[in-house]
Protein backbone atom coordinates (compact mmCIF):
# COMPACT_ATOMS: atom_id res chain seq x y z
CA UNK A 1 0.00 0.00 0.00
CA UNK A 2 2.69 1.93 0.87
CA UNK A 3 4.60 3.15 -2.72
CA UNK A 4 7.78 2.33 -2.66
CA UNK A 5 10.57 5.24 -2.16
CA UNK A 6 12.73 6.14 -5.41
CA UNK A 7 16.02 7.89 -4.22
CA UNK A 8 19.29 8.69 -6.63
CA UNK A 9 22.02 11.52 -6.45
CA UNK A 10 22.73 14.10 -8.60
CA UNK A 11 26.22 15.96 -8.26
CA UNK A 12 25.89 19.28 -9.04
CA UNK A 13 27.95 22.32 -8.11
CA UNK A 14 26.76 25.99 -6.73
CA UNK A 15 26.61 29.26 -8.98
CA UNK A 16 29.72 29.77 -6.70
CA UNK A 17 31.49 26.56 -7.43
CA UNK A 18 30.79 24.82 -4.62
CA UNK A 19 30.01 20.78 -5.50
CA UNK A 20 26.75 19.48 -3.67
CA UNK A 21 25.31 15.83 -3.77
CA UNK A 22 21.72 16.28 -4.66
CA UNK A 23 19.68 13.01 -2.91
CA UNK A 24 16.25 13.19 -4.93
CA UNK A 25 13.61 10.97 -3.45
CA UNK A 26 10.14 9.86 -4.79
CA UNK A 27 7.44 8.62 -3.60
CA UNK A 28 6.70 7.75 0.17
CA UNK A 29 8.95 8.23 3.08
CA UNK A 30 7.72 5.90 5.86
CA UNK A 31 8.97 3.12 7.54
CA UNK A 32 10.55 1.40 4.56
CA UNK A 33 12.27 3.84 3.15
CA UNK A 34 15.04 3.11 5.90
CA UNK A 35 17.19 2.10 2.29
CA UNK A 36 16.20 4.62 -0.44
CA UNK A 37 17.20 7.16 2.16
CA UNK A 38 19.73 6.03 4.49
CA UNK A 39 20.97 3.87 2.46
CA UNK A 40 21.52 6.30 -0.52
CA UNK A 41 23.37 8.59 1.87
CA UNK A 42 25.59 6.46 2.99
CA UNK A 43 27.32 5.76 -0.44
CA UNK A 44 28.36 8.77 -0.76
CA UNK A 45 32.10 9.43 0.10
CA UNK A 46 32.25 11.35 2.91
CA UNK A 47 35.48 12.79 2.32
CA UNK A 48 34.78 14.17 -0.68
CA UNK A 49 31.30 15.22 -0.28
CA UNK A 50 30.68 18.39 1.99
CA UNK A 51 27.57 19.62 1.58
CA UNK A 52 23.83 16.89 0.99
CA UNK A 53 21.15 18.54 -0.34
CA UNK A 54 17.62 16.36 0.29
CA UNK A 55 15.21 16.83 -2.80
CA UNK A 56 11.31 16.40 -1.39
CA UNK A 57 9.79 18.19 -4.46
CA UNK A 58 8.54 14.35 -5.82
CA UNK A 59 7.53 13.27 -2.12
CA UNK A 60 3.85 12.96 -1.42
CA UNK A 61 3.92 12.03 2.20
CA UNK A 62 5.63 11.81 4.94
CA UNK A 63 5.18 10.02 8.18
CA UNK A 64 6.71 10.32 11.95
CA UNK A 65 8.51 6.82 11.08
CA UNK A 66 9.92 8.34 7.68
CA UNK A 67 10.89 11.79 9.70
CA UNK A 68 12.97 9.58 12.41
CA UNK A 69 15.14 8.35 9.41
CA UNK A 70 15.87 11.69 8.09
CA UNK A 71 17.13 12.59 11.34
CA UNK A 72 19.05 9.33 11.18
CA UNK A 73 20.57 10.78 8.13
CA UNK A 74 21.46 14.49 9.73
CA UNK A 75 22.99 12.26 12.54
CA UNK A 76 25.49 10.57 10.40
CA UNK A 77 26.25 13.56 8.15
CA UNK A 78 26.95 15.76 11.47
CA UNK A 79 29.03 13.34 13.11
CA UNK A 80 30.69 13.43 9.70
CA UNK A 81 31.38 17.02 9.44
CA UNK A 82 28.53 17.64 6.20
CA UNK A 83 26.37 20.28 6.12
CA UNK A 84 22.86 18.97 5.29
CA UNK A 85 19.80 21.02 3.61
CA UNK A 86 16.50 20.17 2.16
CA UNK A 87 14.51 21.69 -0.60
CA UNK A 88 11.45 21.12 -2.34
CA UNK A 89 8.63 20.34 0.89
CA UNK A 90 5.47 21.28 0.64
CA UNK A 91 4.49 24.20 3.19
CA UNK A 92 2.65 21.41 5.08
CA UNK A 93 5.90 19.41 5.84
CA UNK A 94 8.36 22.51 5.81
CA UNK A 95 6.14 23.23 8.91
CA UNK A 96 6.00 20.03 10.55
CA UNK A 97 9.75 19.28 9.72
CA UNK A 98 9.94 22.92 11.69
CA UNK A 99 7.25 21.48 14.82
CA UNK A 100 10.05 18.49 15.83
CA UNK A 101 13.40 20.52 15.29
CA UNK A 102 14.86 19.51 11.90
CA UNK A 103 15.63 22.89 10.99
CA UNK A 104 18.16 23.14 14.01
CA UNK A 105 20.01 21.06 11.90
CA UNK A 106 19.32 21.21 7.98
CA UNK A 107 18.37 24.70 6.33
CA UNK A 108 14.95 24.29 4.66
CA UNK A 109 14.65 25.77 1.39
CA UNK A 110 11.21 26.08 -1.38
CA UNK A 111 13.73 25.01 -4.40
CA UNK A 112 16.40 23.25 -5.16
CA UNK A 113 17.65 26.90 -7.08
CA UNK A 114 17.16 28.53 -3.83
CA UNK A 115 19.02 26.92 -2.12
CA UNK A 116 21.71 26.49 -4.78
CA UNK A 117 21.88 30.60 -4.31
CA UNK A 118 22.38 30.00 -0.70
CA UNK A 119 24.53 26.78 0.12
CA UNK B 1 -21.48 21.56 0.87
CA UNK B 2 -22.83 23.03 3.56
CA UNK B 3 -23.49 21.05 6.65
CA UNK B 4 -25.99 21.87 9.09
CA UNK B 5 -26.47 18.52 10.56
CA UNK B 6 -24.60 16.28 11.79
CA UNK B 7 -22.33 13.70 9.19
CA UNK B 8 -20.89 10.56 10.36
CA UNK B 9 -18.61 7.99 8.14
CA UNK B 10 -17.06 5.07 9.19
CA UNK B 11 -13.76 3.07 7.80
CA UNK B 12 -12.40 -0.14 8.91
CA UNK B 13 -8.38 -0.74 8.32
CA UNK B 14 -6.94 -4.03 8.24
CA UNK B 15 -3.30 -3.49 11.01
CA UNK B 16 -1.19 -3.06 7.76
CA UNK B 17 1.19 -0.52 7.42
CA UNK B 18 0.07 1.64 4.25
CA UNK B 19 -3.43 2.02 4.91
CA UNK B 20 -3.48 4.78 6.89
CA UNK B 21 -3.46 6.24 3.24
CA UNK B 22 -6.81 4.92 3.28
CA UNK B 23 -7.98 6.86 6.55
CA UNK B 24 -6.06 10.28 5.28
CA UNK B 25 -7.90 10.12 2.10
CA UNK B 26 -11.31 9.84 3.69
CA UNK B 27 -10.98 12.25 6.17
CA UNK B 28 -9.08 14.76 3.47
CA UNK B 29 -12.10 14.04 1.38
CA UNK B 30 -15.31 14.58 4.68
CA UNK B 31 -12.94 17.98 5.41
CA UNK B 32 -12.98 19.02 2.16
CA UNK B 33 -17.17 18.62 2.12
CA UNK B 34 -17.44 20.02 5.70
CA UNK B 35 -15.63 23.24 4.76
CA UNK B 36 -12.06 22.85 6.34
CA UNK B 37 -9.42 25.15 4.96
CA UNK B 38 -6.81 23.75 2.60
CA UNK B 39 -3.71 23.87 5.15
CA UNK B 40 -5.75 22.36 7.92
CA UNK B 41 -6.79 19.58 6.24
CA UNK B 42 -2.67 18.90 5.30
CA UNK B 43 -2.78 18.90 9.24
CA UNK B 44 -5.78 16.52 10.06
CA UNK B 45 -4.32 13.78 7.19
CA UNK B 46 -0.71 13.71 9.23
CA UNK B 47 -2.71 13.98 12.75
CA UNK B 48 -4.88 10.80 11.13
CA UNK B 49 -2.31 8.99 9.59
CA UNK B 50 -0.33 8.61 13.09
CA UNK B 51 -3.14 7.95 14.89
CA UNK B 52 -3.68 5.10 12.69
CA UNK B 53 0.09 3.94 13.13
CA UNK B 54 0.20 3.97 16.24
CA UNK B 55 -3.16 1.67 16.06
CA UNK B 56 -1.49 -0.53 14.21
CA UNK B 57 1.69 -1.14 15.36
CA UNK B 58 1.35 -0.41 19.11
CA UNK B 59 -2.79 -1.20 19.86
CA UNK B 60 -3.24 -4.10 17.16
CA UNK B 61 0.52 -5.26 17.19
CA UNK B 62 0.53 -5.48 13.40
CA UNK B 63 -1.69 -8.85 13.94
CA UNK B 64 -3.87 -8.41 10.47
CA UNK B 65 -7.09 -10.45 12.39
CA UNK B 66 -7.49 -6.98 13.91
CA UNK B 67 -8.67 -4.45 12.44
CA UNK B 68 -8.65 -0.15 13.15
CA UNK B 69 -11.65 1.42 13.20
CA UNK B 70 -11.86 5.03 11.63
CA UNK B 71 -14.86 7.28 12.94
CA UNK B 72 -15.60 11.04 11.73
CA UNK B 73 -17.97 12.86 12.78
CA UNK B 74 -18.65 16.49 11.71
CA UNK B 75 -20.98 18.41 14.14
CA UNK B 76 -20.84 21.54 15.73
CA UNK B 77 -18.35 23.52 13.94
CA UNK B 78 -15.90 20.81 14.72
CA UNK B 79 -14.52 17.46 12.48
CA UNK B 80 -14.18 14.76 15.08
CA UNK B 81 -11.96 11.51 14.63
CA UNK B 82 -11.88 8.57 16.22
CA UNK B 83 -9.29 6.05 15.82
CA UNK B 84 -10.27 2.87 17.55
CA UNK B 85 -8.31 -0.95 17.91
CA UNK B 86 -7.70 -3.62 20.40
CA UNK B 87 -5.08 -2.72 22.35
CA UNK B 88 -5.12 -0.79 26.10
CA UNK B 89 -4.52 2.59 24.90
CA UNK B 90 -1.80 5.00 25.61
CA UNK B 91 -1.17 5.85 29.02
CA UNK B 92 1.64 8.47 28.64
CA UNK B 93 1.19 11.99 27.36
CA UNK B 94 3.14 13.19 24.55
CA UNK B 95 6.05 14.24 24.76
CA UNK B 96 7.69 17.17 22.69
CA UNK B 97 10.51 16.00 20.78
CA UNK B 98 13.60 16.86 21.51
CA UNK B 99 15.70 17.10 18.51
CA UNK B 100 19.59 17.53 20.19
CA UNK B 101 18.92 14.48 22.32
CA UNK B 102 17.87 12.32 19.01
CA UNK B 103 21.01 13.53 17.53
CA UNK B 104 23.27 12.75 20.51
CA UNK B 105 22.09 9.67 20.51
CA UNK B 106 20.04 9.97 23.87
CA UNK B 107 16.52 9.59 22.56
CA UNK B 108 14.63 7.38 20.29
CA UNK B 109 14.98 8.97 16.62
CA UNK B 110 11.33 7.91 16.65
CA UNK B 111 8.60 8.73 18.88
CA UNK B 112 7.01 11.76 17.69
CA UNK B 113 3.67 10.46 16.53
CA UNK B 114 1.75 11.75 19.70
CA UNK B 115 3.53 14.60 19.41
CA UNK B 116 2.25 15.73 16.32
CA UNK B 117 -1.12 14.55 16.37
CA UNK B 118 -1.62 16.92 19.60
CA UNK B 119 0.69 20.11 17.88
CA UNK B 120 -1.97 19.46 14.36
CA UNK B 121 -5.19 19.71 15.70
CA UNK B 122 -7.20 21.54 18.23
CA UNK B 123 -7.81 18.20 20.81
CA UNK B 124 -5.79 15.03 20.86
CA UNK B 125 -7.85 12.82 23.77
CA UNK B 126 -5.97 9.16 24.74
CA UNK B 127 -8.96 6.97 25.97
CA UNK B 128 -8.06 3.89 27.65
CA UNK B 129 -10.39 0.70 26.73
CA UNK B 130 -12.75 0.05 29.69
CA UNK B 131 -11.77 -3.51 29.58
CA UNK B 132 -8.65 -3.19 28.80
CA UNK B 133 -9.04 -3.27 25.20
CA UNK B 134 -11.21 -1.19 22.47
CA UNK B 135 -9.32 1.90 23.11
CA UNK B 136 -8.99 4.88 20.92
CA UNK B 137 -7.64 8.58 19.93
CA UNK B 138 -9.87 11.42 19.79
CA UNK B 139 -9.08 14.10 17.31
CA UNK B 140 -10.91 17.22 16.93
CA UNK B 141 -10.43 19.84 14.33
CA UNK B 142 -12.59 23.11 14.29
CA UNK B 143 -13.98 24.30 11.37
CA UNK B 144 -13.65 28.21 12.12
CA UNK B 145 -9.64 28.15 12.90
CA UNK B 146 -6.64 29.54 10.93
CA UNK B 147 -3.57 26.81 11.41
Amino acid sequence: MQSETKSRIDKITTPTGHPLAVLRFEGDIASTSREAVLGLYQTLPKEETKTVLLDFTKVEYINSSGIAIVIQLLMEATNAGQKIAACGLSAHFTKVFTMVGITKYASLYASQEIALTAL
Amino acid sequence: MSESKATRVEVRLPSRLGYEKVAMSTAASVAKLVGLAPDRIEDLKTAVAEACINAIEHGNRMNENLSVGVVLQAESGALEVKVLDDGKGMRTQPRKPDIDRKMHGQEDPRGMGMFLMQALVDEAEWVPGVDGASSYVRLVIRLDKEA
